[in-house]
């Protein structure tokens, strides 16, 4: 099937499988970031942007991106910089596996969700796991992004 | 100390976190062959004819290997020094399978979706027998999991393949049965701990070249290089010499990779075909067939005087090999030496176990590597015989536990020479504020409010054992280049070795360029395991920059005309004492090293530790348990640490809460169930559940530092000793709020709301 996909700001055009998972379409585009953790849209590992929409890449289908926007953690350089850099001096990016998806997520809510407490960020990052964490030093540095970010 | 003590960011922090190319997965070449492997449905079957002429012709199938094609030599997938005490009980390809999922073939492709397909065409026969499941029924069972005769154990662990057994051993000190009369009090419990998986997020995965030199090269998610290089030597039959081991960025490990899982399969087809090769285990894969920890039983009495004095521990512990005896001889010394030497004035201890196969998923290294499950059993006990005599958990501790300068018989005689382990239990309790909580609270809502106490000892590294080495090399213009062969798995160790080496070389950290993991660059390092890295490693680190810059004083000395004796370096500039302004810069030197000279300046040293120094832990958990479900909601745990001096503090902090989580997660959710045939029951994270962020409240982690003498800047380790608090703080918390002991892992709701029901 032809279709359409715009991944990070460029147009691309092929004849793919109709069962060709959106994961494996942004790869093959060299999109490394995007990491797949499971078989059962459970890890969160996958997430992009969809028409600036976080959604699993493992489980939506390429041919649904035809004529859509995906983005991925390389078409985010910038802000995933400057989160990045709050998640890094909190050494919450350990083998550092789950945070391209982790952060596509955090990027999507801090623009979603104004002035979040910390069970909305845990409730929208649900789907998010990280096994090398536990998580505290992951909400310690959307805590003080989001204070950054606020303070411009 | 410019860097060691702070809060150091990681080197490669950036390059994570913007999502760099920098995991095996990333890297496979683009004409590697993708390999799959047909797995066993049986939990105990031979292969009577394998039948691939159909899977053959699927378009884009390049090879299928079966056990006709595989080598025969048996040898361990255990990343362990050699000679190995795991059991030579394997071979890439058997025809007798033993677990479900053992493998019956490997397919090569040049795509998934033809591996695939040719995988679901192979015709297998299979000779299908009972399975020997129940890991208590497997001692001197007529179930063989291991009938071969070729089945083979390098050291004397007490293997014997004709009774199940993978390994077998009893020490006692004092007269045990004699102390335990005496006591005013004993207390007697069986616990049982389950295997669990370490889940972590990326799964097993290796892709496998030959290089310009037609040697095998291997780029693999692995803890432990250098080993892999000797299994994969073992198990292909071909000389060590032609194999090269890689290991990139890792997605996690805590042990689960101190084994070699994915990358036979791949190097077979590599060696066979001469093309590259790539393996991903899918996360089912990584959940049936990984490496996980050992599920065991464990009997123990502990005796007590009035005063609450305890004075003997006698454990026995049966654990579950699984089908494949992978860590299994060296895990079940650690279910005693990390817990009983918790315990400084026994007058009596024993220690007796076995350590059994059977039809279940062979089992591995997890973090805490025995030390969790025997802490566990010997924790909960301790706390229970507390409950007997009336006293609060941490006072009975307190009075009993092992302080600075006692000789550690339990724990190969070691003298205890650095433990802050009164000043973590005075931190937790303050900031617990236990003596308020203790032990419990009923709300309003009738949910009740409760909290429990646990201890935990590790080791740092293993003495005599592991060895670290380390190169480094001045470059021109002055920087330095770090060679190291321990693997950094998200850990931080090329940082934390880097801010070792900066603050010896008086430097900036960006003046260090660190490298790891190549088998044909690095120094030789047994890998990271066994919370050897930064107390072992570290300390070769330290040694190599002490030969490095008397190298460096050497060098400026003779450039400036002068004896050693008359100058200095201060990391920046080698100058003579009694007149500073003569001096050359270490550019200066950098650069002349490299030009006209016999002598490029770079010092390599190697460290091995007599000693292993237990780093120590309080735990403590605040629980809200609702008596009509049995639900129980951690919400507020901590851990107060003695690592000794904290070489990275975000680092050691992440580290700590990431164990928490993991040791709630054994605690409370993490089992590995079969069904009645063998097969896994929960084989993805919809049914085998990780703890996720709505699962935690906070956890809050403090640092009581001890200074041991023999560690690098006076650290010990870190890595495996949080995981071990939660489970026995849990379980004495819901003790605390029920008035219930439970014995098993996990603790699940329906378990207390019966309990409750039939009290
Ligand atoms: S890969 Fe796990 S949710 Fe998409
Ligand atoms: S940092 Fe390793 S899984 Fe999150």
């Amino acid at each position: 099937m032809v279709v359409t996909i715009t991944v990070n700001g460029t147009k691309y055009t092929d004849d793919i499988s109709p069962d060709l998972p959106l994961l494996d379409y942004v790869r093959s585009k060299g999109c490394l970031s995007v990491k797949r953790g499971c078989e059962t849209s459970n890890c969160g590992l996958c997430t992009v942007h969809l028409d600036g929409k976080p959604v699993l890449s493992c489980s939506v289908l390429a041919v649904r991106a035809n004529g859509r926007q995906v983005t991925t953690l390389e078409g985010l350089e910038e802000e995933a910089r400057a989160f990045g850099a709050f998640l890094a001096d909190e050494g919450g990016e350990q083998c550092g596996f789950c945070s391209p998806g982790f952060i596509m997520n955090v990027l999507a809510m801090a623009h979603e969700l104004d002035d979040p407490t910390d069970e909305e960020i845990r409730e929208y990052l649900a789907g998010n796991l990280c096994r090398c964490t536990g998580y505290q030093s992951q909400l310690r540095a959307i805590r003080k992004y989001l204070t950054s970010k606020k303070e411009g | 100390m410019a860097y060691v003590n702070a809060p150091v960011r990681k080197k490669d922090a950036m390059s994570l976190v913007t999502g760099k190319p920098v995991y095996v997965e990333d890297q496979i070449p683009k004409n590697a062959l993708v390999v799959k492997l047909l797995r066993s449905p049986h939990a105990n079957a031979f292969i009577t004819s394998i039948d691939k002429t159909a899977a053959m012709k699927v378009p884009g199938v390049v090879c299928i290997l079966t056990h006709e094609d595989a080598p025969k030599s048996r040898f361990t997938t255990a990343g362990q020094t050699y000679p190995e005490p795991s059991p030579y009980d394997r071979l890439i390809l058997d025809r007798h399978l033993r677990c479900a999922g053992d493998p019956v073939a490997i397919v090569a492709a040049e795509t998934a979706q033809a591996a695939e397909r040719a995988v679901r065409m192979i015709k297998v026969k299979y000779d299908v027998r009972e399975p020997l499941l129940d890991f208590r029924k497997a001692k001197d069972n007529p179930i063989l999991v291991h009938p071969e005769d070729d089945f083979k154990a390098l050291c004397p662990v007490g293997a014997d393949n004709k009774r199940n057994l993978c390994s077998t051993d009893v020490f006692e000190i004092g007269d045990v049965e004699k102390e335990l009369a005496a006591c005013d009090v004993v207390c007697t419990r069986t616990y049982h701990t389950k295997a669990n998986n370490q889940a972590m997020m990326e799964t097993f995965r290796t892709f496998t070249y030959l290089d310009e030199y037609g040697r095998l090269t291997v780029v693999s998610s692995t803890q432990v290089p250098f080993h892999v290089r000797r299994i994969l030597s073992n198990a292909l039959e071909i000389k060590k010499s032609q194999i090269r081991v890689i290991k990139p960025r890792i997605g996690g490990g805590f042990g689960a990779k101190q084994s070699v899982v994915s990358e036979l399969f791949p190097a077979l087809v590599t060696m066979k075909t001469g093309r590259p090769a790539s393996i991903i285990y899918t996360r089912e894969e990584s959940m049936t067939n990984g490496s996980p920890r050992h599920e065991m039983q464990m009997t123990v009495r502990v005796g007590a005087d009035q005063s609450g004095v305890i004075r003997v521990i006698d454990l026995y512990a049966l654990s579950n090999a699984g089908a494949y005896g992978d860590h299994g001889p060296t895990t079940i010394g650690l279910v005693s030496h990390k817990s009983l030497s918790l315990y400084g004035g026994l007058s009596a201890a024993r220690f007796a176990c076995d350590v059994v196969y059977t039809n279940t998923m062979g089992g591995g290294a997890y973090r805490g590597y025995g030390a969790t499950q025997g802490i566990f059993a010997v924790e909960a006990a301790v706390s229970e015989i507390a409950a007997k005599l009336s006293m609060d958990p941490c006072e009975i501790r307190e009075k009993n536990m092992v302080a600075e300068g006692q000789i550690m018989h339990t724990y190969y005689g070691e003298p205890c020479n650095s433990c802050a382990l009164d000043r973590c239990m005075q931190k937790a309790k303050e900031m617990m504020q236990w003596n308020e909580k203790y032990p419990r609270k009923v709300l309003e809502n009738g949910h009740i409010r409760s909290v429990g106490v646990a201890m935990a000892m590790q080791g740092s590294g293993i003495s005599g054992v592991d060895i670290g080495s380390v190169e480094i090399r001045l470059n021109d213009d002055g920087f330095y280049t770090l060679l190291v062969g321990c693997t950094d798995m998200g850990t931080g160790c090329d940082t934390i070795l880097s801010q070792m080496a900066a603050d010896c070389l008086e430097c900036d950290i960006d003046n260090i360029a660190v490298r790891g993991v190549d088998t044909d660059q690095s120094p030789y390092d047994t890998g990271s395991y066994a919370s050897s890295t930064t107390y072992v490693t570290g300390m070769a680190v330290v040694k190599t920059c002490e030969s490095l810059r008397k190298k460096i004083i050497e060098m400026g000395a003779s450039m400036l005309g002068v004896s050693v004796d008359e100058v200095s370096f201060d990391g920046k500039r080698v100058y003579v004492i009694a007149d500073e302004n003569r001096s050359v810069t270490i550019s200066e030197i950098g650069y002349a090293s490299y030009e006209g000279h016999n002598h490029c300046l770079s010092a390599s040293e190697s460290h091995s530790s007599p000693v292993s120094p237990p780093p120590f832990m309080v735990g403590m958990a605040e629980i809200d348990l609702d008596p009509l479900t049995g639900e129980v909601n951690v919400i507020d745990y901590v851990g107060v640490v003695d690592c000794g001096t904290v070489i990275n503090k975000n680092l050691a902090r992440v580290q700590t809460e990431g164990g928490i989580v993991q040791g709630i997660g054994m605690a409370l959710y993490e089992d590995i169930r079969y069904s009645e045939r063998g097969t896994m029951q929960n084989n993805s994270f919809m049914q085998y559940k990780i703890p996720s962020r709505l699962d935690l409240n906070t956890i809050r982690v403090a640092f009581e530092s001890s200074y041991e003498p023999t560690g690098p800047f006076g650290a010990k380790s870190i890595g495996e000793l949080v995981i071990n608090t939660p489970s026995p703080a849990i379980v004495d918390a819901i003790y605390n709020a029920t008035g219930l002991w439970f014995d098993t892992l996990p603790v699940r709701a329906e378990d207390i709301a019966l309990g409750l029901l039939k009290k």
